[in-house]
């Protein structure tokens, strides 16, 4: 089949940046999103233009390296798809598609498609942790979870840090990634000890990366590629506000010794 | 060169006990003196950098990707063995170590296997502390499932994403080091050469993804777990980005590269669908566990599946294999499946695939219990093929998944460069010929968690290496090298892209140093590759300039690396004149077309030392001693 594709190009982060028309002949219908990226940009290597540069990595939906908005839905807006995992079948003959990439202030892009994600592992660095160094580990089996807490810790932990999230909200907020953090590591025992200081210091850090805050719109939960639900927010919301009552100041005094 | 393992010596129960006590120790607060280097930050580089950082020393960690949780572990589906034996049914640290060193088909050594055996109890323990969701029994207990070429459970998994929730373990515990100030990130920067000053390591080169910036970063030891090189193949189940530069340069500046021929394929991938495919993806081994294999029995029966009865079907690994069945280990059931197709009764347009069939197990557990074990591979499945898995059977073939070769390593995991260490897939060590499914979640952790931070203390505390300036001029000339190689590859004046040439080179290392492999093949391969080689160097067309994000640029480098290594393979693949593992000789089978090995010529390491442009490599040879698991031809009928 035959596109026509309207790609956001930016030479670097100062680049004002545009959108320029492509026109794509050969567009199989079993290829990938991106194989299909891959040959226009084949092609535009033999005219001697440059190449659209764009994030990936495993194609197989699960590192989250992959991500831009197609026709202004992050991934493309397909149910619990990456945009590595998205096939042409889903598009028709004679489409004109809309490639941008992620728009936010805490995502800077770099060139084209490709953003700066790094606010991500800066809120992770805060407190998206339990702390438990090499060698320090009781038996695996001597902390029982319970096996419905196990699977929604599991269901939050399934996170790929993609940004689809924030790219999707209208005001640019980490709250789904922050609060699937939250969930995943509150709901299991070994995160209760951290659990009021995490939700301090990952919100703590959410601000300083100008992500604004979440106002339950909902569109991160639509936008999700690993289909996180909007919950996890609502419980990181309390345990910040619970945090935010009962964590103490650490004592100056220090321990004894 | 004469390869000392450096292994010790006495009861294999108490050696790597007695080892640790025989390491030197730096005290605490001399640690912080020592910058320490880890390239990559998966599951092994990434353990080793939070662990390090933990023990107090100052660490840089250099990753491609934008962040280090996109490290290629994350895609790991199935599990992680330990032998903790929570399941009552006869595991033992014995008997996961001598299940590797079968399953590697006896060219793995001994020591390293029982060690990785005795660790594996204690990451599953580190894993749990720090938060990994793994599946749970209603009791609260972990729960296990089996995995190929294993009769006991000894899985560990987190449904099917059992790397991912591991790799965000260690990067969770990385990147608590990183605030804490201990380890410094370096994402988005690719390591292009060693810097070895007076024959230690001391440094790397690397180039920053986002503007070109060429750097040095000295440093006191350098460790790479930079991946293995699947992507030699071109199409693999590796994420694009995996590539071999590291490992590869580092060869070229005098550390050794064992087993290079030692190639995984993995038999339960989805099938190619056409020449744009771009990578292959795999479907969890675990799949196995409840699909069942089959072909038709007829060549050339084009019938869909549902139309053909259940006489008409060969399940061919059950009838050859009865004990192991479905779950015979990886090189057997992907060589199975490529004699079926050979045979003609492949299936799929191309005929290049078996079927995987769910539909007996559905009836036995229900369509909500397949769903719970195997939910989000079914609808991988679907994503990409447009079929679903529980009404008609999966389609699969094997594709190149894992490698076992890679640079060689002591006891202590260090190269044959001091001041070198190789962690996780990078290294050869502990796999062998071949690699049983979920240890290599298993190897990775424990090179980076339990191995390297006590063997690098004793490297620091007895080398004792001296402080340097970044601009010795071993620094400079690496840095000079780099910098000829990028101009280089610029230079190049005709029209075909760096992905034309990656797919025709992987074509020709699949044809002739794949699945099956014969001197004539391999001698073929050793003349169309140079050639390829040297068209590549004059008309490949690389655009832009070396300062800005240029993934071209990247490719390329990396693709002029898998060059020369697809040859290292080859002449390692033709010198191995035995089958064994995932290396398969036509010439050397047995009357029912299993592996022949020729335990008195080739139970060696055959490890390979450059030796400059255009000249053959030269061979060493650590030689392999048995003396707890007796080479035997493997059986698992």
């Amino acid at each position: 089949m035959k596109l026509t594709l309207h790609v956001w190009r930016q030479k670097n982060a100062e680049d004002a940046g545009r959108l320029v028309r492509y026109e794509h002949p050969n567009v199989d219908r079993h290829m990938s999103f991106l194989e299909m990226l891959d040959v226009l940009n084949e092609n535009l290597i033999a005219k001697g233009e440059d190449p659209i540069s764009f994030d990936h990595d495993c194609r197989e939906g699960i590192c989250g390296m992959c991500g831009f908005m197609i026709n202004g839905k992050a991934h493309g807006g397909f149910k619990g798809t990456t945009v590595c995992q998205l096939h042409m079948r889903h598009f028709k003959d004679g489409d004109e598609i809309y490639l941008e990439p992620w728009r936010a202030r805490a995502f800077p892009v770099i060139k084209d498609l490709a953003v700066d994600r790094g606010s991500f592992d800066r809120i992770i660095a805060a407190g998206g942790f339990i702390s438990a160094p090499t060698g320090s580990a009781p038996d695996g089996n001597a902390i029982l979870v319970k096996k419905q807490e196990a699977d929604l810790a599991m269901d939050a932990a399934a996170c790929i840090g993609c940004g689809a999230c924030v790219a999707a909200c209208p005001n640019a907020a980490a709250a789904l990634f922050v609060g699937a953090k939250i969930s995943h590591l509150g709901h299991l025992p070994q995160g209760q000890v951290e659990r009021d200081r995490r939700a301090l210091s990952m919100v703590q850090q959410m601000n300083v990366e100008a992500f604004a805050n979440c106002t339950n719109i909902g569109e991160c939960e639509a936008a999700c590629p690993k289909e996180i639900k909007l919950e996890v927010i609502a419980r990181s919301n309390r345990d910040y506000i619970k945090a935010a009552f009962v964590e103490r100041p650490e004592s100056a005094v220090g321990g004894a010794g | 060169m004469e390869l000392k393992s450096n292994a010790p010596t006495g009861p294999i129960e108490q050696s790597w006990e007695k080892h640790k006590f025989d390491l030197k120790l730096i005290n605490p607060a001399n640690k912080r003196k020592y910058n320490i280097i880890v390239v990559g930050s998966g599951l092994a580089g990434g353990a080793a950098a939070a662990s390090l950082g933990e023990l107090g020393y100052n660490v840089h960690c250099f990753c491609f990707q934008d962040s280090p949780r996109r490290a290629h572990s994350i895609a790991a589906q199935g599990g992680i063995n330990a032998a903790k034996n929570y399941h009552n049914d006869g595991d033992s640290v014995y008997r996961l170590f001598y299940d590797t060193v079968k399953g590697g088909d006896f060219r793995a050594r001994e020591a390293n296997v029982y060690r990785l055996a005795q660790v594996s109890v204690n990451i599953i323990d580190q894993c749990v502390a720090q938060g990994v969701p793994f599946a749970r029994e209603y009791g609260g207990l972990l729960d296990n499932r089996s995995f190929g070429g294993a009769q006991v459970s000894r899985t560990f998994y987190a449904r099917g994403q059992t790397g991912q929730q591991l790799l965000l373990g260690a990067y969770q515990a990385l990147e608590r080091q990183i605030g804490l100030g201990s380890v410094k990130m370096h994402p988005r920067s690719e390591m292009l050469d060693l810097i070895v000053v007076n024959g230690q390591a001391r440094g790397i080169v690397t180039r920053s993804l986002y503007d070109g910036k060429v750097e040095v970063r000295m440093g006191d030891a350098v460790v790479l777990a930079s991946g293995g090189y699947g992507n030699v193949f071109y199409l693999s189940t590796n994420a694009k980005g995996c590539n071999a530069t590291a490992i590869w340069r580092a060869y070229k500046r005098g550390a050794l590269f064992a087993n290079p021929c030692f190639t995984q394929i993995h038999p339960t991938c989805i099938p190619v669908a056409g020449d744009y495919q771009s990578k292959l993806t795999l479907m969890s081994e675990s799949l196995r566990n409840d699909g069942r294999i089959w072909v038709p029995k007829k060549a050339g029966d084009k019938r869909p599946p549902a139309s053909i009865p259940e006489e008409q079907r060969d399940y061919y690994l059950e009838r050859r294999y009865p004990s192991f069945g479905n779950l015979v280990p990886r090189d057997i059931a992907s060589r199975a499946a490529k004699a079926e197709c050979d045979a003609g009764r492949g299936v799929g347009e191309t005929g290049l695939g078996v079927y995987l069939d769910f539909a007996e197990s559905i009836e036995r557990l229900g369509k909500n219990k397949i769903a719970e074990r195997y939910g989000n591979l079914f609808e991988m499945y679907e994503r990409i093929t447009g079929e679903d898995p529980y009404q008609v059977p999966m389609r699969i073939y094997p594709a190149i998944h894992y490698t076992m070769g890679g640079l060689w390593v002591d006891y202590n995991l260090m190269s044959t460069i001091p001041g070198l260490f190789v962690l996780g897939e990078a290294n050869f060590s502990d796999h062998g010929a071949n690699r049983l499914g979920a240890s290599a979640l298993m190897q990775g952790l424990a090179d980076g968690y339990f191995i390297i931070p006590y063997t690098i203390g004793n490297y620091l505390a007895t080398a004792k290496p001296a402080k340097l300036p970044a601009d010795v001029p071993e620094a400079k000339e690496a840095v000079a090298n780099v910098t000829a190689i990028t101009k280089k590859l610029f230079s190049g004046n005709g029209t075909r892209t760096v992905d034309s040439y990656h797919r025709e080179l992987g074509k020709i290392v699949w044809d002739y140093c794949g699945m099956a492999r014969n001197e004539a093949g391999l001698k073929k391969a050793l003349s169309l590759i140079p050639a390829l080689r040297e068209d590549f160097w004059k008309n490949v067309r690389v655009l832009g300039t070396n300062e800005e994000f240029n993934q071209s640029l990247e490719k390329a480098g990396r693709v002029a690396d898998f060059f020369e290594l697809a040859e290292l393979m080859c002449s390692d693949a033709l010198d191995r004149k035995e089958s064994c593992g995932g290396h398969f000789r036509e010439e050397y089978q047995t009357p029912e077309g299993e592996a022949l090995r020729d335990d008195e010529h080739y139970s060696y390491v055959a490890a390979w030392a450059y030796q400059g442009p255009n000249q053959p490599p030269s061979l060493s040879k650590e030689p392999l001693v048995f003396t707890y698991v007796k080479p035997s031809q493997r059986s698992y009928k």
